[in-house]
């Protein structure tokens, strides 16, 4: 065991990791922010991803000792102190993006990092950007629309919500 | 102009905002204090004797608390089976034992030899593999067919062989059904496989035990579509705890799709352990355990006939299935293929004769049960199927032999046992050919050929049998439980309502559209209701969420205790206006004396009774909570119509879903946009049925698709934007909202749509096919043209 410290949320947290726990087992059982999910154990389903200096990462494939005085941000970090949803999160619910919730924290990470490189995306973009995240509830239908419609784009001629 | 609140309005899921932000609440993010950590070591091979365990070592590792095998299950209950089913003879099916841990054999890749129980996970999990495991390996079962073989291995040795049962349905029908074959002017025969599927909600399975020593109650934490269910089986089955001293918790759910319907072995343990051990003993599964833990669903494999007249009328039709059962029996596994399957063979046609033949067999795999759909997926598609190859043998249109013999006239009783209530289906075959644009179809076949490509348009109808199920009907068929659904509606002083349900939310929105329905009934608004359901601590009695059955049966529940919530409220007013209770009438929130300008405001009369200075108190007690147990008088049958227009390269065999359309018909709809997104979710689970999910065995019981590097999952790039339409609106009759459920119409509808598509471009490049089993992957369809 050793003390790892990362800054999460912009809030610097530490706590004891051993060299082999995951980041994502880190954030949740360490800092108690169960918010990023673990939907696999091979690296394929998204549920994890957060961003790690800027840059989306699924938090199963790292080491908690990998992000040592990085910056992290998660789900719980994406709303306004007042709770207030972000763009990307209100886009979800306004188009019900969501079912379980469970893969949802990694598609929000997932998308606002498409959404930070290609403000404007075709539905191409979208969907092959999101072959790292895996939704069993939606069928994809309304994620994609939810993130179109985040970019500021017109949906309401994509078939109903 | 649709409404923005009340029945058939689409509100914004309130649930949304906490699993957006990261503040949900899943079975694995609770941590009880001083839990200790479970891994099963489970077995590696498909059949084998356990001649030893040595735990010395692995009970001498740091951290280990306690190493559980079969022998410390001895004198506990199996996992017990939920549904009885009799055989063609009278005869009730094999139903082997079913123990927590293995008992002396291991019988199928996934069975849990051991359970280590140890401070971290890791510990537990480095311990697992300290323990020796003496297994004499014995042949694997895993084809039905050699199953069933004189002679083969049995899967359990106090059965007399691998079969299960032999049903058939209807029994007597048989000689009649057999006739008509031979009068029949044409026979269409097909051969097909309803692949394998492993339900894989995104939430893996967890269990957490605890027991309180000063109260002797053990709490359940669970990943689970039924809590009810679970304290139920578990508790007088299993471990023998009152239903007053168990208490079982499904917080917020990730995703169910039926697997987490069943009770489980690791439920038990966890449950078992935290009271042998005193502390609370927490499981969570890997994906990796999932696939060879989780129940797996279909696996059929069938033979249908369809009899014709010369005027292309069905006249009989017969099938013949085996339904794989896996190594055990899970909690309605022998439903799936018998009433749930059997009773759909009609689907939306008028064919007066039917019989249908199910011999469940037992094998060295995973347990099989429901998954979305459950049996009525497996009864469309080999009919629709059958259907499709008719048509095309007799050189007629797909969708005019399917009109031709729609049922047109309700009631209809079927031959196989069921009475239809409502339904338009050419009203939803109407409403499809519009919306999938049917009419330009030859002009995009034409631009996809120009490219090189096949294009094939695909049509499938269904019918479904939801809203599980009359009580006394199920209990006659072999159901081992009721099937109701209860309610209670807990007013306040101050007027807002509670209510608390046995109906569970895995992703349906529960907590938005019950509430839709009482604000309509009072004319509140909606932010005055909440909903409670998941712990059966503060939830009466409930059966849970599968079938479709949330809105059907536990809405009507809710809506039969607010009915009781109002006729008391009424009574109060009328106090309160010194009226007769008769001519109260209740409106936008507010009781009013009819023919009068008189009346009382809601929150009046609900603080009136819990401050009952002015009250009938010699008629009627204080306090506004009314409780409702709801049986359904029968299911309900939505149906639709589903359209898939797909692209085929013939150079490589790969399939592109170009279009999907649904038009259903759900009877009433609370909330537009969640039946919206329900659908969308069948839909896209059922593409991953039709072009990409198989669990396969290898001959020797090995899972070769165990994750997801291996099983393919669909991603957003494999599926389209799909046309949904829900405006053929036929009512259920016999519930009080009128409503038929939807949660699983887009599994059932979709894989015979897109797999009658495949087929279709495959014979318009000239390939004189009829079927391929499904996934139809790209190999698969290249055999089927290079073949
Ligand atoms: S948990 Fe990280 S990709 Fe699945
Ligand atoms: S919303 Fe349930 S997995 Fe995506």
């Amino acid at each position: 065991m050793s003390q790892v410290t990362m800054t999460v949320n912009g809030k610097e947290m530490s706590g004891d990791a051993e060299g082999r726990t995951l980041l994502s087992q880190f954030l949740r059982e360490t800092l108690g922010l169960t918010g990023t999910h673990v939907g696999c154990d091979t690296s394929q389903c998204g549920a994890c991803v957060v961003h790690v200096d800027g840059v989306a990462v699924k938090s199963c494939t790292m080491l908690a000792m990998e992000a040592e005085g990085a910056s992290v941000d998660t789900i719980e970090g994406q709303a306004a102190q007042d709770g207030t949803l972000n763009a990307l999160q209100q886009a979800f619910q306004d188009h019900h993006g969501l079912q379980c919730g469970f893969c949802t924290p990694g598609m929000i990470m997932s998308a606002a990092d498409l959404l930070k490189s290609n403000p404007n995306p075709t539905e191409a973009e979208v969907r092959h950007h999101l072959e790292g995240n895996i939704c069993r509830c939606t069928g994809y239908h309304n994620i994609v629309k939810a993130i179109m419609a985040a970019s500021g784009q017109d949906v309401s001629s994509i078939a109903a919500e | 102009m649709p409404k923005d609140s009340g029945i058939g309005a689409s509100p914004k899921r309130r649930e949304d905002v906490r699993f957006l932000s990261g503040t949900g609440n899943y079975t694995d993010d609770i941590q009880v204090t001083g839990q200790a950590y479970v891994h099963f070591l489970r077995s590696d091979v498909a059949h084998a004797k356990i001649n030893g365990l040595n735990l010395d070592a692995a009970s001498a590792m740091p951290g280990v608390v306690k190493i559980f095998t079969g022998a410390d299950f001895e004198g506990v209950g199996g996992i017990p089976c939920g549904w009885q089913v009799t055989d063609r003879h009278g005869e009730p099916m094999q139903e082997p034992a079913h123990p927590v841990l293995a008992q002396g054999k291991v019988r199928y890749v996934g069975d849990q030899i051991a359970a280590v129980v140890a401070e971290t996970l890791e510990q537990a999990r480095d311990a697992a593999e300290a323990i020796e495991v003496d297994l004499e390996e014995l042949p694997a079962v895993v084809d039905m067919k050699a199953a069933l073989a004189e002679g083969a291995t049995k899967v359990h040795d106090d059965l007399t062989s691998n079969l299960c049962y032999d049903w058939g349905f209807v029994e007597e029908n048989k000689p009649a059904v057999d006739a008509a074959f031979e009068a029949a002017a044409h026979v269409t025969t097909l051969e097909l496989r309803n692949n394998r599927l492993v339900a894989n909600p995104m939430e893996p399975r967890v269990a957490i035990g605890d027991f309180n020593r000063a109260t002797g109650e053990s709490t359940l934490y669970t990943t689970s579509q039924n809590p009810h269910v679970i304290r139920l089986l578990m508790g007088a089955f299993v471990l023998g705890i009152p239903e007053h001293k168990l208490r079982v918790v499904a917080p917020d759910v990730g995703g169910g799709f039926g697997t987490k319907i069943f009770h489980y072995a690791e439920e038990a343990f966890c449950t078992f352990a935290a009271k042998a051990l005193n502390r609370p003993v927490k499981w969570t599964s890997t994906r990796s355990e999932a696939f060879i833990s989780d129940a797996h669903g279909r696996d059929h494999v069938t033979k249908i006939e369809l009899a014709l007249d010369a005027d292309n009328n069905f006249t009989a039709l017969r099938t013949d299935t085996y339904a794989n059962m896996g190594a055990y029996l899970s909690t309605f596994a022998p439903s799936v293929p018998t009433w749930l399957h059997g009773t759909l063979m009609a689907g939306n046609y008028k064919t007066p004769l039917i019989y249908v033949n199910v011999k469940a067999v037992f094998t060295n795999t995973v347990p099989v049960d429901a998954y979305r759909g459950a049996g009525r997926p497996e009864a469309t598609y080999q009919l629709e199927r059958v259907i499709d190859k008719a048509a095309r043998e007799l050189g007629v249109d797909p969708i005019a032999l399917r009109r031709q013999n729609f049922i047109t006239e309700f009631p209809y009783a079927t031959p196989v046992a069921v009475e239809y209530d409502t339904g338009d289906y050419h009203g939803t075959m109407d409403a499809l050919e519009k919306m999938a644009d049917l009419s330009g179809f030859e002009a995009r076949r034409k631009e996809s050929e120009a490219r090189g490509k096949l294009r094939g348009f695909g049509v499938n109808c269904y019918i479904e049998a939801c809203g599980i199920a009359p009580s006394n009907l199920v209990g006659q068929l072999g159901a081992r439980a009721g099937l109701y659904e209860s309610a209670t509606v807990r007013v306040n002083a101050t007027g807002g309502i509670v209510v608390m349900t046995g109906s569970h939310s895995h992703g349906q929105g529960h907590e938005t559209s019950f509430p839709q329905v009482i604000a309509e009934m009072i004319g509140i608004d909606e932010s005055m209701v909440e909903i409670e359901h998941g712990d059966t601590a503060n939830t009466p009695m409930g059966m849970g969420t599968y079938g479709s059955r949330s809105i059907a049966v536990g809405g009507s529940a809710m809506v039969r205790a607010t009915e009781k919530i109002i006729a008391k409220a009424k009574k109060i007013a009328a106090h309160l206006m010194e009226a007769a209770e008769a001519d109260i009438e209740l409106k936008d929130g507010a009781f009013s004396v009819a023919g009068t300008d008189k009346s009382v405001a809601w929150g009046d009369v609900t603080l009136a009774a819990y401050v009952p200075h002015n009250y009938p108190l010699e008629d009627i007690e204080p306090g506004l909570e009314e409780t409702a147990f709801y049986d359904p008088a029968n299911f309900t049958y939505p149906s639709g119509a589903y359209a898939c227009e797909v692209e085929v390269d013939p150079d490589t065999g790969k399939v592109t879903i170009e279009a999907f359309n649904a038009a259903d018909d759900f009877g009433n709809i609370i909330n537009p946009m969640i039946v919206d997104g329900q659908v969308h979710g069948g839909i896209g689970q059922g593409i991953g049925q039709a072009l990409l999910e198989n669990a396969a065995y290898d001959e020797n019981g090995q899972l070769l698709s165990a994750s997801y590097m291996d099983y393919a999952m669909p991603r957003a790039s494999d599926v389209p934007f799909y046309g949904v339409d829900h405006s053929s609106q036929t009512p259920c009759t016999h519930n009080p909202l009128g409503v038929k459920g939807c949660g699983e119409a887009g599994a059932i509808g979709s894989p015979p749509a897109v797999v009658n598509a495949v087929v279709d471009a495959l014979r318009s490049g000239g390939h004189d096919i009829h079927h391929i089993d499904m996934p139809v992957s790209p190999s698969r369809v290249w055999q089927a043209m290079n073949g």
